[in-house]
């Protein structure tokens, strides 16, 4: 009976078996805690213009902004938290829909890296392009999310405590930006 | 030998005993696939389970890693999220981030995607002139996660020989092996 074989399958079933209840443990004793930060966002600068969008060939608006942003992200981080991807979001409403969202910038924080968010007049990542032509004198929200990555477990998607309404130039900005 | 060992066992049983092995294959076959349909009417994913195939995510998943995908209809897809979707024309799902959502008056939802490691959007991805993806397309929408456990599926993938070895084994083993 005890072969080489057989203790080898049961050290073999026995580790993974301890791996998973580890694992497990990770994952409950992470799973009712409060991801939710105090943010600070601030719009610097905006601009509306009207252009070509690739790729799809027609004008519509574009948006563009330079923010600053304050947030300290460090008590997200726990003993199950590998990543933490932040994403600053702009959302409004406008006649062709009832719900935009558009990210406007992302950034990746691993565990171990600086958590501390200190931003000053930052350029938005993405190109804050509408579905039409709608974000002349648009009241847009503004706020800062992130979507915590676990060594293993729950994908949460947290929203910061503070977000801030900003409503866009009324006018299209000139030829030079 | 050990084969030898295994045939014995399946030699000393008789004919009702055989039939019971035999049924209990079965058994075990028709659990499996009663616990996959009915974790697809749980989630409301017609994949339930998936394993991340390419690196475009890192670093929060890596090739290997496994991920458990709900799709509820009644919570709308919303910028941020992770999802897992079908283009016309690629055999293999997408696991991207939205980062783009336009939904009409109607309800009807349009989103834009990018992989976290790709520099620019899905568009070049997409089949050709499709600017959105749908509501259709979506496969799920990533909820778990869980690392490396996908590798096992991934390594007998890519040498079919042994998994067809593994498993012809385990059926074998299975059917002979008696209680």
């Amino acid at each position: 009976m005890n072969t080489f074989l057989s203790r080898l399958n049961t050290l073999f079933a026995f580790s993974i078996s301890v791996v998973a209840a580890v694992t497990f443990a990770c994952f409950l004793t992470t799973h009712f805690l409060d991801y939710t930060q105090d943010v600070e966002i601030e719009v610097k600068k905006a601009i509306v213009k009207n252009m070509e969008e690739f790729y799809v060939g027609e004008k519509h608006d574009l948006g563009h902004i330079r923010f600053s942003l304050k947030a300290n992200m460090t008590p997200v981080f726990n003993w199950n938290c590998k990543e933490l991807f932040l994403y600053l979001m702009a959302e409004y409403e406008t006649p062709r829909n009832k719900i935009n969202q558009v990210v406007l910038w992302d950034k990746i924080i691993n565990r171990g890296e600086n958590a501390v968010l200190d931003l000053k007049k930052v350029h938005a990542k993405y190109y804050f392009f509408d579905d039409g032509s709608d974000l002349r004198g648009k009241n847009i929200t503004l706020s800062l999310h992130w979507n915590v990555i676990p060594n293993a477990g729950y994908l949460w998607r947290v929203k910061g405590r503070q977000d801030l309404g900003y409503t866009l130039p009324d006018s299209y900005a000139g030829s030079r930006v | 030998n050990i084969k030898m060992e295994m045939f014995d066992d399946f030699k000393r049983m008789n004919k009702r005993q055989v039939y019971y092995q035999v049924l209990n294959f079965g058994m075990i076959i028709a659990s499996a696939l009663m616990i996959w349909k009915g974790m697809m009417v749980a989630t409301g994913s017609e994949s339930p389970i998936v394993v991340v195939l390419s690196g475009s995510m890192e670093p929060a998943f890596y090739r290997g890693d496994l991920l458990f995908l709900g799709n509820d209809r009644s919570d709308p897809i919303r910028a941020g999220e992770i999802v897992v979707f079908k283009i016309e024309g690629r055999d293999i799902p997408i696991v991207h981030r939205v980062i783009k959502v336009h939904e009409t008056h109607e309800g009807k939802i349009k989103f834009l995607t990018k992989g976290d490691n790709n520099e620019v959007d899905d568009r070049g991805l997409y089949k050709p002139g499709q600017l959105w993806v749908e509501k259709h397309h979506v496969v799920g929408r990533a909820r778990g996660f869980v690392p490396y456990v996908g590798m096992v599926t991934i390594i007998m993938n890519d040498y079919p020989k042994l998994k067809y070895a593994v498993l012809g084994l385990l059926g074998l083993f299975v059917l002979l092996h008696r209680e």
